[in-house]
């Protein structure tokens, strides 16, 4: 099991430190909110998704929706780590004439299935692509990954209430739930608890994991379809990996200046030592 | 030409094997004979339009070309940020329709007017809009939308609207569609307008105004040659939609005289102004006539036109 997990570790600390240099040089904002989904990227990219990215478009491919699309540094920084482009165009990141923008974008990123932003559209556009896998015959999986927040959004329970009424267990929805919105920790703004069993009540497959949690991860993912659409509660860190980040709603909207860069690199890095 | 569409649809989707049919739990026994024939391609979403917007661009992006069916406000404004994001920014390949354009659903009250439908919905990049004046230009306009692997709106009318035309008219992508020759006036007329048109220039004739008539049944794209050439040296120009005033057709229309030099025909524009018919109701006919828009009101005000124009021209 190690031959397997450490390689996605380091992808994972890879995607990490890519997004910090780049949300750090752009000025940008939702560090909190990559660094929260970077072990499950991890998992997916390094893993679970069959996709080619040497034919990015090939009919056969997984797909993954990034339904959260503000966190798209780390997403691009994934696909470039999975080799869909250069890691050097990662320097570009929301610069004037870039392709890559501040939320996911497919207009000339090879890899991006759809572009994403406003909340709540993912998991219907998701839906469609699962249904219509079903229904013409072919034999690939939908993800979709959203956030916590995002499931405030009505849209998100419309489709919820879709993938089960037409047994789309060929859809897998990953819940990134580190229980920090906008304003505040989810309990405070709208609070979904008990969430697993709004999934369930809804006739999804739900579990409930540690999202930073590799083998956990690699496991959800590995479950057999079983006629249900399937939901994995990643129970996350907004901010994880960086002390001073984790559980830090400030970091929504901060950009780390040089010495919290560096902090923050040396930090990610060092868990290489940690974890080994 | 509810009707007209549906027939259209069942053969087409023959021919395209790709074609889906998805409803948002409206259209009662209407879309039968495409659920029978082709069941894997149609759904009934439930009433839930944001979800069948997005289940379109997803089944879209999968290979299909996929057709949105719900009557009024419904499948546009009501979802109009997944048009504008799933389907408009990925050129998914979906066709929304919407049965009861206009005030055709009138008794039903203010929330099943559509009458913002055009504007909305030809502000978004990439979107082809038509509304059809009669049955036989649903069907020549389903075939341009489905040689077209972009987003289309369609706005029907209800059922048993008349045939205009004689013959079923070759329709153009962005052409105007004459009807009826005329060197006094020219009433442009888009969408289920046609009629109401048609009754006009019979009621002006009889007082001896030779007005014209063409169909518009593209709001976006407009070729603006087609329609200049249509419009030739026309002193009147009267544009005639059930919508309200921004956005339209006789937006579409000024936007493209504007730019114009040697063409400068007046512009007499009927449509329906904010708040002119709220909190009346009536059969689409009765708001139609309390909007201004019926076919009296409509000769009324180009014959007052042309002779104060004429009066004004010999004071």
């Amino acid at each position: 099991m190690t031959a397997t997990i450490e390689p996605i570790q380091t992808f994972a600390r890879a995607i990490r430190a890519h997004a910090l240099r780049m949300v750090a040089a752009a000025h940008a904002s939702h560090i909190g909110s990559c660094l929260s989904i970077a072990d499950i990227l991890a998992v997916l990219y390094g893993s679970i998704l069959n996709v080619d990215p040497s034919r990015p478009r090939w009919e056969g491919r997984d797909r993954l929706i990034v339904s959260k699309g503000h966190a798209a540094a780390i997403v691009y920084a994934a696909l470039a780590e999975r080799g869909f482009f250069p890691i050097s165009l990662l320097d570009s990141y929301c610069r004037e004439g870039s392709p890559l923008a501040g939320h996911v974008t497919h207009v000339h990123v090879p890899g991006v299935e759809v572009s994403t932003g406003s909340l709540g559209h993912g998991l219907s556009i998701g839906c469609g692509m699962a249904l219509a896998a079903k229904r013409t015959g072919q034999s690939y999986a939908v993800h979709v990954l959203l956030s916590d927040g995002e499931c405030d959004e009505g849209s998100i329970w419309e489709a919820a209430l879709f993938a089960p009424h037409h047994r789309l267990d060929n859809l897998v929805v990953t819940v990134d739930y580190n229980g920090i919105q906008s304003f505040g920790s989810v309990k405070e703004v709208l609070d979904l608890d008990p969430f697993i069993d709004k999934w369930r009540a809804f006739g999804w497959q739900a579990c409930e994991i540690d999202g930073h949690d590799v083998t956990a991860l690699l496991e959800a993912y590995r479950q057999r379809p079983d006629g249900k659409p399937r939901v994995i509660i990643a129970r996350t860190i907004k901010g994880k990996g960086v002390s001073f980040m984790e559980n830090q709603l400030a970091w929504h909207y901060k950009s780390p200046k040089a010495e919290e860069l560096a902090q923050a690199l040396a930090e990610v890095a060092e868990s290489v030592r940690g974890a080994a | 030409m509810r009707d007209a569409f549906i027939r259209g649809l069942v053969a087409a989707a023959e021919k395209h094997p790709n074609l889906w049919l998805l409803c948002g739990d409206l259209g009662y026994s209407v879309l039968d004979d495409f659920k029978a024939r082709f069941p894997e391609r149609y759904v009934n979403v439930g009433v839930a339009e944001q979800n069948m917007a997005g289940i379109a661009a997803g089944i879209a992006l999968s290979g299909g070309m996929v057709f949105c069916y719900s009557i009024g406000n419904f499948p546009t404004l009501r979802c109009i940020e997944q048009i504008r994001n799933d389907i408009c920014y990925h050129g998914a390949n979906v066709k929304i329709v919407a049965v009861g354009g206009g005030l055709a659903y009138g008794q039903q009250g203010y929330t099943h007017h559509a009458i913002e439908d055009l504007a909305v919905m030809a502000s978004l990049p990439g979107m082809k809009v038509a509304a059809p004046g009669d049955p036989l230009e649903v069907e020549q306009i389903l075939q341009t939308f489905l040689e077209d692997d972009g987003p289309c709106y369609l706005r029907l009318g209800k059922a048993g609207e008349p045939r205009i035309h004689a013959k079923p008219p070759r329709i153009l992508k962005g052409h105007p569609v004459p009807v009826v020759a005329g060197k006094d006036a020219l009433l442009l007329s888009t969408g289920g307008m046609l009629a109401t048109a048609r009754q006009a220039i019979d009621l002006l004739r009889d007082r001896g105004i030779m007005a014209g008539l063409a169909s518009m049944p593209f709001l976006k794209p407009v070729d603006n040659p087609a329609l200049l050439h249509v419009i030739g040296d026309i002193p009147l120009l009267c544009t005639l939609e059930e919508h309200g005033p921004y956005g339209g057709l006789r937006d579409a229309v000024a936007r493209i005289l504007i730019g114009e030099t040697r063409l400068r025909p007046q512009l007499l524009p009927f449509h329906i102004r904010e708040h002119s018919i709220k909190g009346m109701v009536g059969t689409q006919d009765q708001l139609r006539a309390a909007a201004g828009l019926d076919a009296a009101t409509i000769a009324a005000a180009i014959e007052n036109n042309l002779r104060h124009s004429h009066a004004a021209e010999h004071a």
